[in-house]
């Protein structure tokens, strides 16, 4: 049976820790469930457990929306949306049963729906933050639409707790599909599948997510009965066994198979620069998981060539950050908006990169 | 003081833009005094057209440097008086810089700059089965970099989204001058969303000069039903019937009787004027799917006790249905000399209390509303009728207009869903937000503009305005020192 949500409020206690860190200038380190520490650069400072900050404020399956404090157990959400045919649309990765909602608006990571539905930053409409100042703040709202103020929600979204505590939470949510079904098709290379997912992209087919690994492409087709029918008529696909929670929790064969995996990140039909090296490829070509030898900053160097970026994901000498370098105008305009937020530099210091 | 410094000015500007390109005549410069909201104006000092991003470069550099203001100006059809120029700045109409730059097919991407109109980008991508998705009314003639600066909507938002889910880059030429690159085709944000940031951000963290976006495939079929009611609570009764069923419809609208009934005498879309309340409600998909969803729709219709329903049998008729909601506005605005368009947003299950607060507000206030919203996202528009010319009724619709607001705040909302605050909801923004929140969004443009030279006064009220907003309202009607104009 599911577990229900605490209705645990530690509100007070977060910001009186806060206050005293303020006014003492010691750095925090802030730690939900844990289920993505890899993702980031290591922090060095006190722990502050804000994961216990957990309970539903507001959830009318009619509106849509959905306002909880940032501690829910993301399983524990799902679940409670699944009970009323609703789910979060961007697919968040858990990498843990201890995963929050909070971890996954901070570290702004979303499976493979992504490229189809949208991301954190699609469904976020307004959280309720404990500033670098003490202060509690909402912005944003419980509406789909709202344009009041700049948008300082969608700003937590992959900040890592760098601007401040997120609180509180409210997503838009959707309704859960009503049959979804997994095809294969063989395609040799990573540029015929590029070429070929984002084809399938211009036409109006249910698309909810695609893969390609060793040669073979794999699509993700979610909707009504009628639409995905009509897809799969004219798509000459086999059936697959679903591999998208697989894939989306990183236990796919790519992620047991290597140690040191690196996240390339682009516009989607850039062109394949890496065919000699393991790869697994998301998000119709945006998102490319490569192995092997390649070499950290120069594939830096090469990703720049093509727009991208990249993330040294897991068993890489993060020698320029986890995180691909930012140039130096954009930094500075980091640095400007993060005293805004956090003017002492008290939480996750260096989390995203060492100048913030 | 003034003439001086605008001919000042007016000569550096002609140093590197076209002579023409520079407006400095007072019979030319009327032309750039308000928007939409045409009930605020302000003559600039001098307008400039830029046809370059490095012209929109030096123009900024020259600006910061004589701490110049800068009001950025699409096509001037903002609602919220966004673009109202001020007294000792300049108008920077970006309404040259119109061209599409790049529409790549394959990836579904199109490169414009700002002075695109919104209709010209899925006119572009129709050849290919693609369109840009988010539709405000005025699409016809709004500009693309208007359309960012204020997050714009329309009628298609449940499914599809804002202009925020639907903008993947742009290029913004910052208070220095450079030109920052902020980009999110990758759908991986480097850092802060920066983009999510400038998308609404009303012109004052710097001037977008390229924007990338998203296309989407055009669906293979759109249906149309309408449901007809006889009280708005049914109507909305509907729209929560229709998200339980599931079902996300490309577009859900609502008109109450007045609006029926304008729009009915403007366009004759065969609306039922007895009626008090109307849904239109758009499904697409794949024929099939469109099919069986609209069968769905119009059973939950007559559950909720629609006394109608009207299948569109084709396309004539579907477009035919739309063209009332589409004409809406103007059909109101025959019935009066003036009208006045609120732009409030509630959490759906509120719709019959703020409707019947709106009837009660309109009653007390002796003025005629017609409703006409955006169901599916509780974005509301009342239009408020008024006339201009009898002594002090503006006045009255717009303190109407501010309880309304005030209203949806209280009912868990927002006080602008898609036009933006501009001049105009600088008073409800000191009641939706505290003072430390405005502080956070005064520091936030501090960060990208220390001198706050980019369209100064709109969106974001300061301390001292809230201060006098929150007495004034204490006193409830009765204004200290009604002689003083007030802005």
């Amino acid at each position: 049976m599911q577990q229900s949500i605490a209705d645990n409020n530690l509100e007070a206690e977060l910001a009186a820790s806060v206050a005293q860190a303020v006014a003492n200038g010691t750095a925090l380190q802030i730690v939900g469930g844990g289920s993505k520490s890899f993702y980031g650069n290591p922090v060095e400072a006190e722990a502050l457990e804000v994961g216990g900050h957990s309970g539903i404020i507001d959830y009318d399956p009619a509106e849509l929306v959905i306002t909880l404090r940032a501690g829910c157990k993301l399983d524990q959400v799902e679940a409670l949306l699944s009970e009323n045919n609703q789910m979060l649309g961007f697919e968040p990765l858990h990498l843990g049963d201890n995963a929050t909602i909070g971890g996954a608006i901070a570290s702004g990571l979303a499976g493979p729906r992504r490229a189809y539905a949208g991301g954190v930053r699609d469904f976020l409409l307004g959280v309720k933050l404990l500033s670098g100042r003490g202060e509690i703040l909402n912005f944003g709202g419980r509406v789909i639409k709202n344009v009041a103020g700049f948008d300082v929600s969608r700003l937590m979204v992959g900040a890592q707790g760098t601007l401040g505590i997120i609180l509180e939470a409210s997503l838009r949510v959707i309704p859960c599909f009503e049959t979804e079904l997994t095809l294969g098709f063989e395609h040799s290379s990573a540029a015929a599948h590029i070429q070929w997912i984002n084809e399938l992209g211009s036409k109006p087919l249910p698309l909810s997510a695609s893969c390609w690994y060793q040669g073979r492409s794999y699509i993700r087709l979610s909707g009504s009965q009628q639409g995905v029918d009509s897809a799969v008529a004219k798509l000459e696909g086999t059936a697959e066994t679903d591999i998208w929670k697989q894939l989306r929790e990183q236990k796919h064969d790519f992620f047991t198979a290597y140690d040191k995996i690196l996240r390339l990140s682009l516009p989607q039909t850039r062109e394949d620069l890496f065919s000699a090296e393991p790869q697994l490829i998301e998000w119709g070509g945006a998102q490319r998981w490569l192995s092997g030898g390649l070499e950290l900053t120069q594939l830096r160097q090469k990703a720049e060539g093509l727009d991208g970026t990249v993330c040294a994901y897991r068993g890489v000498d993060p020698e320029t950050g986890f995180f691909h370098p930012l140039n130096d105008s954009i930094l500075a305009l980091h640095r400007a908006l993060k005293s805004s937020f956090d003017p002492v530099g008290i939480f996750n210091p260096g989390r995203l990169y060492s100048e913030l | 003081m003034s003439l001086s410094r605008q001919q000042e000015l007016a000569q550096l500007f002609r140093g590197f833009l076209a002579h023409e390109s520079v407006i400095d005549a007072p019979t030319s410069l009327v032309a750039y005094e308000c928007d939409g909201l045409s009930a605020y104006r302000q003559t600039p000092l001098l307008v400039v057209l830029p046809e370059t991003i490095e012209q929109v470069q030096q123009i900024v550099q020259l600006c910061n440097e004589r701490g110049v203001p800068i009001v950025s100006r699409g096509a001037g059809t903002s609602l919220s008086g966004g673009a109202m120029p001020h007294k000792d700045g300049i108008v920077l109409c970006l309404a040259k810089m119109n061209r599409i730059l790049r529409l790549d097919a394959l990836s579904r991407t199109v490169v414009v700059e700002p002075g695109v109109r919104n209709l010209a980008v899925s006119e572009a991508a129709n050849p290919f089965g693609l369109y840009y998705a988010p539709d405000p009314s005025s699409q016809i003639a709004c500009s693309i970099g208007g359309n960012v600066a204020e997050n714009a909507g329309g009628v298609h938002c449940l499914k599809y989204g804002l202009t925020l889910h639907n903008v993947l880059g742009v290029k913004l030429v910052t208070v220095n001058g450079e030109l920052l690159d902020i980009d999110q085709q990758s759908m991986q944000s480097q850092g802060f969303d920066l983009l999510a940031l400038v998308i609404g951000s009303e012109g004052m963290l710097g001037v977008v000069v390229e924007v990338t976006l998203k296309l989407l495939p055009i669906p293979e079929c759109a249906r149309v039903v309408m449901g007809v009611f006889n009280s708005v609570e049914n109507a909305g009764d509907s729209v929560t019937g229709i998200i339980v069923e599931g079902i996300i419809p490309a577009g859900v609208e609502m008109m109450d009787n007045l609006a029926i009934r304008a729009a009915e005498a403007f366009v004759h879309a065969g609306y039922p004027v007895e009626a008090e309340a109307i849904l239109i409600c758009e499904l697409d998909g794949t024929e099939e799917e469109a099919e069986s969803q609209i069968a769905r729709v119009e059973t939950v219709m007559k559950t909720a006790g629609a006394t109608e329903t009207r299948l569109a049998r084709d396309e004539a008729e579907r477009l035919l249905i739309w063209s009332g909601r589409k004409a809406a506005f103007p059909a109101v605005g025959r019935l009066s000399p003036d009208y006045y368009c609120i732009d409030g947003t509630i959490p759906r299950k509120a719709l019959a209390t703020v409707l019947r607060e709106i009837r009660r507000l309109s009653e007390q206030y002796e003025l005629r509303i017609a409703n006409v919203f955006h169901a599916g996202d509780g974005n509301l528009h009342p239009l408020i009728l008024y006339d201009a010319n009898n002594p002090g009724e503006l006045e009255k619709t717009e303190e109407l207009g501010s309880k309304i607001l005030r209203f949806c705040i209280e009912q868990g909302g927002t006080i602008t869903g898609e036009h933006g605050v501009g001049v105009e909801k600088l008073g409800e923004m000191c009641v939706q937000f505290s003072d430390q929140e405005r502080n956070q969004f005064h520091a936030i443009r501090q960060a990208f503009d220390p001198k706050c030279i980019f369209n100064p006064g709109k969106a974001i009220p300061t301390m001292a305005r809230c201060a006098e907003h929150n007495a004034m309202h204490v006193h409830e009607g009765k204004l200290p020192f009604p002689e003083l104009e007030r802005f």
